[in-house]
């Protein structure tokens, strides 16, 4: 029973989120929106495009037009002309939204994994390849390059050859 | 009864694909060439059974038969004949039912072409790719059956998702799943040379064209999935790292990886075990794309048709068959024999610089697109991992890589020269910096862009270096024409391959110079938008077959002359009271003006989204460049099956020795 309480609440839940998301396909950012100055307008689109919409499926709140992604994207603005710093605003939200909210993740001890993983992956992949390509390419001239005695039994053949003849 | 018949013949597919699993496999480990002489021939039945039921469920839906759920679900009368044929696979069940015929299509290819294979090979592969099939006919029939009859037929439909009724359903998810289930055969290859104990460069060479024909049609898939997200979710973008995508990309980071190390394998036996193993991950990966896409436990911008329930199923599968494949690989991979050795500088050694990058790169895709979920199921936090953890991480991973292919193109097999590859790249190096300083110049900011550009245009023009330099400054044009023509296709197919790589960063590039203007417009407006004027015409209604469109005709005038029309609109589809917005796009040059509607204001005017974006088309006609390249490799002599024969013998002759 409680099972099919959840199942129910979350195709609920998801019905909002696609009502909200692509039923109504209005615009993202609106030209009331915008702010006049130029400088600040640029900050506040780049700093939209870190923030995810709540709401949505996986959308950025610059991309999104739900209102709840206006609320936010107005809020961003409002503080932007208080003479906050980006670093204040999103503080800011984290506080109120957590974590979830921020597009790119905050290096902590619970994205480490995240964030180190692709760089430790290269560091021994490339650490392992270098040091079996180093012994394939000792092997590699062992094999390919002829010793003083190969050699002189080669020339032996040769001149025996051309003797022969 | 046309239903009944189809549903029929899935049983009796499920039932010939149970057969086909056990038969010639036994028959393999007997070494009985009557029993796995079967298997081309129940292949090609089992081909034909999917195909019959999945021809009546298109009849069903042609036909708008509202006695099955299906149909009720996802059509309506009143639909277009393409999107009638194009809703097949718009749901869930019939996208697996889609699924599951392209599988069998692979297999009834290889059981056609692969006469000139070993019968031991040929059958045991055949028999892997009818375990697949058995697994996911297994999970159409019991969870997700398409041809259920509804109690209670209705008279009317309930239409299918506006979003889907477009053009690229119709081609975007059957590209997709050639490549995505083309990764199958070669997942079949590589279990069957591990179950068979021997593998050479034989192997390679049958299974190389399998997998460029994965590949080539996975490129195309990815750049049709990009190009339909960019003009229908209407904020012009065109890659959003969104789980569903990643869920693509890592598939074909894979699969370009085994492209390269089957190369190797082929030319020199050498990364025999590292090559199994791509050939394993790939198709593991395209079995987990499928489960992150089909079972909603990830959430994402083009979320359709999915069930948490069936997401358990697919998990099964997906465990049963990645496991099981690593167990086998761990198990037997070791007996493999190593091949051949080569210095660190040489063609062999580029490739593996190639593989590891690209892993690493597909690694980071793979961790970054289920770290959220696996931290949330162990401490229960949400987090988020979007595009700017992805452009901060993939994008500096993929730089060694642009600035190592024309390198790489250059040097020798087993000892290269690193210098001398280099220096002949001196000319295309030297384009590419004055590019980047042109760029700068003339169009600025931001930085990433005129960087970006000039390292694609060293990457265009290095990947034809190799070619030309075989090719040669010889006197006679006669002459150099004769050597052109009689370089090998693979040449040819690697560099194009490799410049549209370069196009595709050219036209990323130039999305730093695009201009993005959000207005309202009104009646009789005008207004500039890059190098381009646009004036506002009188807003107007039209009925459409299923649904009502407000459009608002644009002119675009270039220097006061008119150049292009457009019609950004709005569409309302009542059946499912559901509006979609249908961007204008307007090509000019290589650079397209994007124009997208929001409602009217209570003034009577619209807001407005509008873009000119200098090279956009670049980013996809580069796919479609290397899916080029793909298909010239593909038509190398060397590739055609059937002159594989004299290594057929070799192999073959390996066989009996044993």
């Amino acid at each position: 029973m409680q099972n099919l309480a959840i199942k129910n609440i979350c195709h609920w839940a998801l019905a909002v989120m696609l009502a909200v998301c692509v039923i109504v396909p209005a615009l993202a950012v609106t030209p009331d929106e915008i702010l006049s100055n130029p400088k600040l307008e640029e900050r506040a689109r780049a700093l939209s495009s870190e923030l995810r919409c709540m709401v949505c499926q996986n959308q950025s709140i610059d991309d999104s037009a739900a209102p709840l992604a206006k609320d936010l994207r107005v809020l961003v603005r409002e503080r932007l002309l208080k003479g906050d710093s980006d670093r204040e605003i999103l503080n800011f939200l984290v506080e109120r939204y957590g974590d979830f909210i921020l597009l790119k993740p905050p290096m902590k001890m619970d994205t480490l994994v995240l964030w180190v993983s692709p760089f430790l992956i290269l560091l021994f992949g490339g650490l392992a390849l270098f040091i079996k390509g180093r012994r394939n390419g000792e092997r590699y001239l062992a094999v390919e390059t002829l010793t003083g005695d190969e050699r002189e039994k080669i020339d032996a053949i040769l001149n025996s050859k051309k003797a022969d003849r | 009864m046309i239903v009944e018949i189809g549903h029929y013949a899935l049983v009796l597919a499920l039932a010939l694909a149970v057969f086909q699993c056990l038969v010639p496999l036994w028959g393999a480990l007997k070494h009985d060439s009557a029993l796995m002489s079967i298997a081309p021939s129940v292949a090609l039945v089992q081909f034909a059974m999917v195909a019959l039921a999945f021809g009546s469920l298109t009849i069903a839906h042609v036909t708008s038969d509202f006695s099955v759920i299906n149909v009720i679900q996802n059509s309506h009368s009143a639909k277009p004949l393409i999107y009638k044929i194009s809703g097949v696979w718009g749901s869930h069940e019939g996208s697996m039912l889609l699924w599951v015929l392209i599988l069998e299509i692979f297999g009834a290819l290889l059981a056609l072409f692969g006469s000139s294979m070993p019968l031991l090979l040929r059958s045991t592969t055949l028999s892997v790719q009818s375990w697949i099939s058995a697994a996911f006919l297994l999970f159409i029939l019991l969870t997700s059956n398409p041809f259920a009859r509804a109690v209670a037929p209705p008279i009317e439909g309930q239409d299918l998702n506006p979003i889907l009724q477009d053009p690229g359903l119709a081609i975007h998810p059957p590209l997709l799943y050639l490549g995505y289930v083309g990764f199958s055969i070669t997942f079949s290859f590589a279990a069957a040379a591990l179950i068979n104990g021997h593998i050479n460069a034989a192997w390679a060479r049958y299974v190389r064209p399998w997998a460029l024909v994965a590949w080539i049609f996975l490129t195309l898939g990815i750049a049709m999935g990009s190009y339909w997200a960019y003009y229908t979710l209407g904020w012009g973008g065109f890659w959003f790292w969104d789980p569903v995508e990643n869920a693509s990309l890592m598939p074909w980071l894979a699969g370009t990886a085994l492209l390269h190390s089957v190369a190797v394998m082929e030319k020199r036996e050498a990364l025999k075990v590292w090559t199994i193993f791509l050939a394993i991950l790939a198709f593991s990966l395209s079995l987990l794309g499928t489960f992150l896409v089909r079972s909603g436990v990830l959430t994402s911008v083009h979320a359709f048709a999915n069930d948490p329930s069936r997401g358990v199923f697919i998990l099964a599968i997906l465990v049963s068959f990645i496991g099981g494949s690593l167990a086998l690989f761990a198990w037997r991979a070791p007996l493999l024999k190593v091949g051949g050795i080569f210095a660190p500088v040489s063609r062999e050694g580029a490739l593996v610089l190639n593989n590891l990058l690209l892993t690493t790169s597909c690694a980071t895709v793979f961790v970054g697109t289920l770290y959220p979920l696996a931290l949330e199921a162990l401490t229960g936090e949400k987090i988020s991992v979007g595009a700017p953890f992805f452009n901060l991480t993939f994008g500096p991973l993929f730089v060694p890589i642009f600035l190592a292919m024309p390198i790489g193109q250059m040097l020798a097999w087993k000892r290269g020269d690193l210098l001398g590859s280099a220096q002949r790249l001196t000319f295309a190096a030297a384009v590419g910096f004055a590019a980047m300083l042109g760029f700068a110049v003339i169009q600025g900011m931001p930085i990433v862009a005129p960087i970006a550009a000039g390292v694609a245009i060293y990457l265009i023009i290095g990947s034809f270096v190799e070619v030309a330099g075989r090719i040669g400054r010889v006197a006679s044009l006669g002459m150099m024409l004769s050597r052109a023509f009689g370089l090998p296709r693979s040449a040819y197919g690697t560099a194009f391959a490799h410049a549209g790589l370069g196009l595709t960063l050219l036209g990323l590039a130039a999305t730093g110079w695009g201009i993005e203007k959000n207005i309202t417009l009104h009646r009789g407006d005008n207004l500039t938008l890059g190098p381009y004027e646009i004036s506002v015409g009188t807003i107007k209604e039209q009925p459409g077959p299923n649904f009502k469109e407000t459009v608002l005709p644009l002119t675009i005038r270039e220097g006061g002359r008119v150049i292009a029309n457009m019609e950004p609109s709005r569409r309302y589809f009542s059946t499912r009271q559901m509006q979609t917005t249908e961007a204008g796009i307007t090509t000019l040059g290589f650079g397209q003006v994007y124009v997208n509607l929001a409602e009217a204001n209570a003034d009577g005017g619209y807001d407005a989204r509008m873009y000119w974006k200098p090279l956009v088309t670049f980013i996809w006609l580069g796919a479609l460049l290397m899916a080029y390249g793909g298909a010239i490799s593909l038509s190398d002599r060397r590739l055609r099956m059937g002159l594989a024969v004299k290594s057929k013998r070799r192999s073959e002759a390996a066989v009996a020795a044993e």
